[in-house]
């Protein structure tokens, strides 16, 4: 049952972080808004989790499924890598910086 | 990569996902460790160099199909690997020093994987 909960919420996470890179078509912001709104979500589930709010298979579903699989840390590495062998230097900090930054004042923020 | 959107290819990328997000969460269940997230660690450098590799050696040689290549790359792969967790781990850990050695080994170790994988993958292309 907690192998079909992970799966299913992988099917959704999937789909949703692909549709989001094709909407934004500049795909390391596609990427970067996937993963930002995804580890916001799942920090809120996170303390939902652990205070009880939620139950063990939501959380299954929805943490480790949905915002598992809808944010990406190979693809965030493939860009980044990409930007340094165009040598466009300045892009790849600025997009390491704001993938770091942002995402975890938010998360500590919420915790 | 292409960016034609057929129910197929939502499709293919929905079953990749379940795939690598079920991989993920196995691979979680076996490699505990308490203190530090080695489970998330290992799916994260693993799935950058795997992709890295088949960007790079899918699009020269034509042995998948376009659909069945996002299937792979942006289903399983994106799927197994995660930025949401990794960032709620770092914010939880116990201690900033651990944190941040978390957060540096994720970001150097990725960059690694992923030129390690380009380099495979040119490697390949050259002997073939």
């Amino acid at each position: 049952m907690s192998i079909l909960c992970v799966a299913a919420g992988g099917f959704l996470g999937s789909i949703c972080r692909f549709s989001i890179s094709i909407l934004f078509n500049k795909h390391t912001i596609g990427t970067w808004i996937a993963n930002l709104s995804g580890a916001i979500l799942l920090a809120f589930l996170y303390k939902w989790h652990y205070n009880e709010v939620i139950g063990e298979l939501v959380w299954l579903f929805l943490g480790i499924g949905f915002c598992g699989a809808y944010t990406t840390f190979s693809t965030f590495g493939n860009e980044t890598l990409n930007y340094i062998l165009q040598k466009e230097f300045g892009k790849a900090t600025i997009y390491i910086f704001f993938s770091l930054t942002i995402p975890l004042l938010a998360v500590y923020y919420i915790f | 990569m292409q960016t034609r959107i057929s129910i197929n290819l939502l499709l293919i990328i929905g079953i990749g996902g379940m795939i690598g997000s079920t991989l993920r969460y196995f691979i979680s269940l076996i490699l505990i460790s308490p203190g530090f997230p080695l489970s998330t660690l290992t799916v994260n450098l693993l799935g950058c160099f795997l992709l890295s590799f088949l960007l790079n050696i899918g699009n020269r040689r034509n042995l998948l199909s376009p659909d069945l290549m996002t299937g792979l790359t942006t289903g399983v792969l994106g799927s197994f690997t995660t930025y949401s967790t990794f960032v709620v781990e770092a914010a939880n850990l116990n201690s900033s020093t651990t944190t941040f050695l978390y957060i540096v080994s994720s970001l150097v170790g990725g960059l690694l994987c992923c030129y390690a994988g380009f380099k495979l993958a040119n490697r390949r292309k050259v002997a073939t």
